[in-house]
């Protein structure tokens, strides 16, 4: 990045692109939303001095072509008739720049993906406007041009800040100097040996660390072994694959580790594998009969109805989302749909969820560790991330949440999940020796190498710069291609399996599948975007949207035909043999043997060391509240609380035309829905709810209560709109500091046997998870972790779509009840951080009544005496009521004497405790009279009071214990602080 | 006679096309969904089919401009095949990215005008976003056989660039005399509509168009997604139904497509 002080002269004729430039700019200002919008994102930033802005769509075209060609190419492809003027410049000309305006250049590093300029040369080709040879480029950029009285070190914030991202992009200042072209050739390289025969403890750590391979001294140790046994050095490759197959992303190596536990006054525990004693035992001893395959595909499964199964997946994409989270967050949702498609032998996508949690919009910039980027940033980034992956795909984003806590603001977590439909014929495969192996998709080039690796250490403060590599950039629309040909040849059994290729890339998915038999893989036949990659390179990249199929001969040729009907393309690259070895080869040279025993058996399973030792605050009982009306006015204005609608309406949570809960709810749209409901099948009255929930306020406090209390959350979310609790699966997401350490890890046990106790007395089957154990963030000489977070997501059977309830009140005179016990469990909770007061008592369920309560209310739901149903969570009480009431467009009153006897420590304020205490597994529900009986009937034997009735009058009234009135506020207020705050 | 014949035409990144061709069966027709490049290989298919679907979606990614990719291969590869399909009484439907593409195409401009001669664009949202949200939708006084005037019915909305534009203000006066503005964006009261009752700020709250033919409709909204009893954002405010506000759309194209005037 230069800044010049000549900007017209600065570029030397030299350095200008042998292309043709294109640049199509908006004719009018109001066409030209992005350049409008730019001076007051810059003032956001504190930039001053840039009045206007203008945005520039720019090509780089081959010389070879002539001008008149060029021209037809903008007329007919690249500008629009009626909005856009051009300005093209001859190759090696500089650009006729308006006076007075400062330009910034913004395009892809050399090798990144480039996506338009990939469906530019190929319409060229189609619609017969211009043949391309593979040596001539095609290159997009954006050129910014500014005005205003804007200084140097301005403009240079802008443009690195705003308008490019230099991991991923070059951002060019007053200077024209394009690259056009390809990539500069790497080193490319036969097989190639690495010395660790003879290496001691100080070498075998720096092979480690300078290669980026994230092995410990103990991994090395054990390779070095090895190879020493079999008397000769390990290959390059074999080293990579050895330290992708062993990554913590990959093996998941502390879950599923031994460790030994201690806490204060207790004898030391052994697990010698906690993720089997915990989560993976509950589902086991729960044994449900409609459990399909769980844990060890790329996907849960469950049955569904009739000869229809469902699978759901929820990864994190934390590292690369920190650094790139426009990129990081689109490639997570895109490597989850992959996961979809590679359960079983491919489901269908059908929904998509995301879970951010990030840093506070409002941090000041003075407070931004050196390297991060500004939560705002960042979930901007993410939010367009999910919305244009999502989106293209043709997939609704259904599901979600935000978290915010300065806990986030450097090592930021983004979680995505995708549901899938699949007959229940396809949720099994096998890989039979003989198979062709065939990969599909997009193509394979140098990004993404060390992804795995990479998300499997601490990020530190020249991550940003070091990491690029990492990252990689999303084509949905390749994607999609791959999906519609995917099913197709699926339905037509064209191949025996699949996987997907995520982190490790080939190395992990070709790995896997032979896993049982062996494999030969010829790394030459794979096709590249660009020559000079090397063996290794080729082996592990992460570039995106490719899928790895296990082919019998005899079906290769009509499984080719359906790709390439789609325009996928694929290619033979190896074969499946009953060898247990995998052998890789370069253009006939072996470049790596390993056997599949020592790959996937050799890791050596360390022993850890945990300890818990609670946190220590004074208990702040629970203070009095002055003010109760501006008190739920605050409440409803703190992020997690506030209005997500920014973001929901960015996503299309509607296309396929399954959606029948929406995300938002309620006359105006703007009710905070529980859960979302999906009937994807045409035919059959049932359907699907998904829900989740997490706090990262309680994990801090107590990871144990709080994994059970997030876990009644997911489930409160699914049964409130109409999911069966006998008939729910849920999801375990754990994203954890560096578990290395023994207090981080002791909190994940404390949460790891908490879920394991709650799956049990619910009676829910965890069926899927994923664990992020390394989310530190280094600065200067501190590690500072994050939060511990646990992401919990249920997907549940609704038996009757015609028995789904909405959260928005629905009638004047209807009785509003309560149902489910408040204690004063206020730790954690929204009423105390308002006034920035830790400790008390985290809320968590009473794991011996809580599932009888979810089923009693199921029961009414599903007998049709429920008309609304909201759980309380964040907030409490008032905060439910409130939004119960503005989503209706009707009032409220609340009595909180009809609530039965409360038990709370002295001195608390009770009125308070009972409208902001987060207590669990409660809910407000909505009652015609004429239904109370049945209402009754069903809730016997289940705490449950009428504390309120609706109200024709737009206004919530809340009267206390004592009598008197605590607060009315009219629904107007409580929308608007509902919807006000960050928006984006 | 037997029931009309939809073919629902897809490109790469084509999302909608499922949901359409079940609406088109729900409405009457039969329908098969098919890939353009299949349509090239043999146009010869239009002869047999009645009814004529770009199905919405990101065709192409919607790279260089919404539906470009694909009005540029309509244009290119396709044009003769459907202005013939289109005189012999062929109706041809583009909803969202499919009228997009439609608009790119040529099929609503005078028959050999040229690309660069479009008058009319859809182009950004005034949000600068995708948005999906609820619209009403009024059905206005024009010459698509299908439409009828003066309804009004709820519908989604989902797209990024929806933004009907024109060269001047003399465009939108001269498809209105010529009945070719088919459908447009009300408040919930009727009248005209602010954000977010039009969501994209369309000139004229102009949400679909129609050739001068009437057999050629295009319109940004989804009625695809409101043909189930459960579709509505507030269906669980309702008293129970039989189906959703769109369906009728369908029912209506199907019939005009087997020679019955609605």
């Amino acid at each position: 990045m230069q800044a010049s002080t000549e900007p017209e002269s600065a570029t030397a004729a030299a350095t200008l692109p042998d292309a043709w430039r294109v640049e199509c700019f908006r004719r009018s200002v109001a066409d030209d939303p992005d350049g409008a919008g730019l001076p007051a994102a810059a003032a956001e930033l504190g930039i001053e001095g840039l009045d206007d802005a203008r945005l520039g769509r720019g090509v780089l075209l081959p010389a070879s072509l002539g001008r008149e060609h060029i021209e037809r190419i903008i007329a007919e492809l690249l500008a629009d008739p009626l909005l856009d003027e051009v300005r093209l410049t001859a190759p090696g000309q500089l650009p006729a720049i308006p006076a007075g305006v400062r330009r910034v250049l913004v395009a892809r590093k050399p090798g990144v993906m480039d996506p338009v300029a990939q469906t530019i040369r190929e319409t060229l080709a189609r619609v017969g406007l211009a043949r391309l040879d593979p040596a001539e480029c095609v290159s997009t950029f954006r050129a910014w041009e500014l005005s205003g009285p804007l200084s140097d070190e301005s403009a240079a914030t802008l443009a690195r800040r705003v308008l490019g991202n230099e991991t991923i992009e070059d951002v060019l200042l007053d200077d024209e100097g394009l690259h056009h072209g390809p990539p500069a050739a790497g080193a490319p390289h036969g097989r190639v040996e690495v010395a660790l025969c003879e290496a001691e403890d100080a070498r075998l750590a720096r092979i480690s660390d300078e290669g980026g391979l994230s092995l410990n001294l103990e991994e090395m140790t054990v390779i070095r072994d090895h190879f020493r046994a079999a008397g000769r050095e390990p290959t390059a490759c074999e080293l990579e694959t050895l330290a992708q197959t062993w990554s913590e992303h990959c093996k998941h190596k502390t879950f599923a580790g031994t460790v030994l536990y201690s806490s204060p006054g207790q004898p030391v525990r052994r697990f010698e594998n906690l993720l089997e004693e915990t989560i993976k035992r509950a589902t086991e001893e729960l044994d449900r009969p409609w459990c399909v395959s769980v844990f060890h595909d790329n996907a849960g499964i469950i049955a569904f109805d009739g000869d229809w199964d469902v699978s759901f997946k929820v990864e994190t994409h934390n590292h690369p989302s920190a650094i790139d989270p426009y990129g990081g967050a689109g490639t997570g949702i895109g490597g989850v749909i992959r996961d979809i498609l590679g359960v079983g032998l491919g489901a269908r996508p059908i929904a998509n969820t995301d879970a951010f949690f990030v840093g506070p919009s409002d941090l000041p910039a003075e407070e931004l560790p050196r390297g991060c980027m500004h939560p705002r940033r960042i979930l901007r980034g993410v939010v367009r991330g999910v919305r244009d992956y999502g989106n293209r795909m043709g997939i609704p984003t259904v599901n979600g949440g935000v978290w915010t806590h300065p806990g986030y603001v450097a090592n930021p977590l983004v979680f995505a999940g995708t549901i899938g439909l699949i007959p229940r014929s396809c949720a099994t495969k096998s890989v039979a020796a003989g198979d062709w192996i065939v990969v599909a998709g997009g193509r394979t080039g140098r990004d993404g190498i060390h992804g795995a690796t990479f998300s499997s250490v601490e990020l530190h403060e020249e991550s940003e710069t070091v990491s690029s590599a990492a990252v990689q950039i999303g084509d949905p629309i390749t994607e999609k291609r791959v999906l519609d040909a995917l099913l197709t040849a699926r339905d037509r059994g064209l191949y025996r399996a699949i996987t997907d290729c995520g982190a490790g890339g080939l190395s992990s998915a070709v790995g896997e599948m032979g896993e049982e038999l062996g494999a030969t893989v010829d790394l030459e036949t794979v096709p590249l975007k660009y020559p000079g990659l090397t063996p290794e390179e080729i082996w592990i990249s992460e570039a995106q949207e490719r899928m790895v199929m296990a082919v019998g001969p005899e079906r290769l040729e009509a499984l080719v035909e359906v790709f390439s009907a789609e325009g996928v393309e694929t290619s033979v690259i190896g074969r499946f043999e009953d060898t247990g070895r995998l052998l890789l080869r370069h253009g006939g040279e072996v470049t790596g043997e390993l056997s599949m025993a020592f790959l996937h058996g050799g890791t050596p399973r360390p022993v850890r060391e945990a300890v818990w030792t609670p946190p220590e605050h004074p208990d702040p009982s629970v203070p009095a509240c002055a003010d109760h009306g501006r008190t739920l006015l605050e409440l409803l204005a703190m992020p997690d609380v506030a209005s997500k609608e920014w973001i929901v309406r960015q996503y299309d949570h509607e296309v396929q035309g399954f959606s029948v809960l929406k995300p938002l709810v309620g006359v105006r749209g703007d009710g905070p829905g529980d859960g979302a409901v999906l009937k994807p099948l045409v035919d059959s009255p049932k359907a699907l709810a998904v829900g989740c929930g997490a706090n990262p306020r309680y994990g801090l406090l107590h990871p144990g209560r709080m994994a059970a209390a997030v876990i009644d959350e997911a489930l409160r979310n699914v049964v409130c709109v109409g999911g069966d609790p006998e008939h729910t699966a849920i999801l375990d997401n754990f994203a954890w500091g560096n578990c290395d350490k023994p207090d981080r890890l002791g909190s994940l046990v404390l949460a790891a046997e908490a879920c394991r106790d709650a799956a049990l007395a619910y009676g829910t089957p965890f069926i899927s998870g994923k664990d992020s154990l390394n989310n530190e963030y280094r600065v200067g000489g501190r590690a500072i972790p994050i939060p511990p977070t646990l992401l919990i997501s249920a997907l549940a059977v609704v038996p009757d779509v015609a028995r789904v309830v909405s959260m928005d009140l629905k009638r004047a005179g209807n009785g509003v009840w309560l149902v489910g016990a408040t204690h004063a469990e206020l730790g954690g909770s929204h009423y105390l951080a308002a006034r920035g007061l830790e400790g008390g008592v985290v809320p968590a369920p009473d794991l011996a009544t809580a599932p009888g309560v979810l089923r009693a209310l199921h029961g009414a739901l599903a007998a049709g005496c429920v008309r609304a149903c909201h759980d309380l969570s964040e907030g409490g009480l008032a905060v439910a009521a409130a939004e119960m009431a503005f989503a209706g467009e009707l009032g409220l009153t609340l009595e909180l004497s009809a609530v039965e006897a409360l038990e709370a420590p002295p001195g608390a304020d009770l009125d308070a405790t009972l409208l902001y205490s987060e207590s669990t597994t409660r809910f407000l529900v909505e009652v015609e009279p004429a239904a109370e009986e049945r209402w009754l009937a069903a809730m016997a034997g289940v705490p449950c009071a009428r504390v309120g009735r609706v109200l024709a009058e737009p206004q919530l009234e809340i009267e206390g214990l004592g009598g008197g009135r605590l607060a009315c506020i009219a629904l107007a207020d409580l929308r608007a602080a509902h919807g006000g705050g960050f928006q984006g | 006679m037997s029931a009309p014949r939809a073919l629902v035409l897809r490109a790469a990144g084509t999302n909608c096309d499922g949901e359409t061709a079940r609406a088109l069966e729900l409405g009457g027709a039969t329908a098969a969904v098919w890939h353009l490049e299949r349509l090239v290989a043999e146009p010869d298919r239009l002869e047999q089919t009645e009814i004529l679907v770009l199905a919405g979606g990101f065709s192409h990614g919607d790279d260089v401009g919404a539906g470009r990719v694909w009005g540029l291969d309509l244009r290119r590869r396709l044009q003769a095949e459907l202005w013939a399909f289109v005189e012999r009484g062929g109706l041809v439907l583009g909803i969202c990215n499919g009228f997009q593409a439609l608009l790119e195409s040529g099929l609503f401009a005078p028959r050999g005008s040229a690309a660069a001669e479009r008058d009319v664009a859809l182009t950004a949202n005034t949000s600068n976003h995708y948005e999906c949200r609820w619209v009403s939708l009024e059905s206005l006084d024009c010459v698509c056989p299908w439409i009828v005037a003066g309804e009004r019915w709820p519908v989604p909305v989902a797209h990024a660039e929806g933004r009907f534009a024109v060269a001047d203000g003399g465009v939108v006066e001269r498809l209105r005399a010529a009945g070719q503005v088919a459908l447009s964006y009300v408040a919930p009261g009727g009248g005209p509509a602010e954000y977010p009752a039009n969501p994209n700020g369309s000139v004229a709250d102009i949400a679909g168009i129609c050739d001068a033919s009437g057999r050629v409709l295009g319109l940004m909204p989804h009625p695809e997604r409101n043909v189930s009893p459960w579709h509505h954002p507030r269906w669980t405010r309702m008293e129970a139904r039989e189906e959703g506000e769109g369906l009728i759309f369908f029912r209506r194209m199907v019939a005009v497509a087997a020679g019955v005037s609605v």
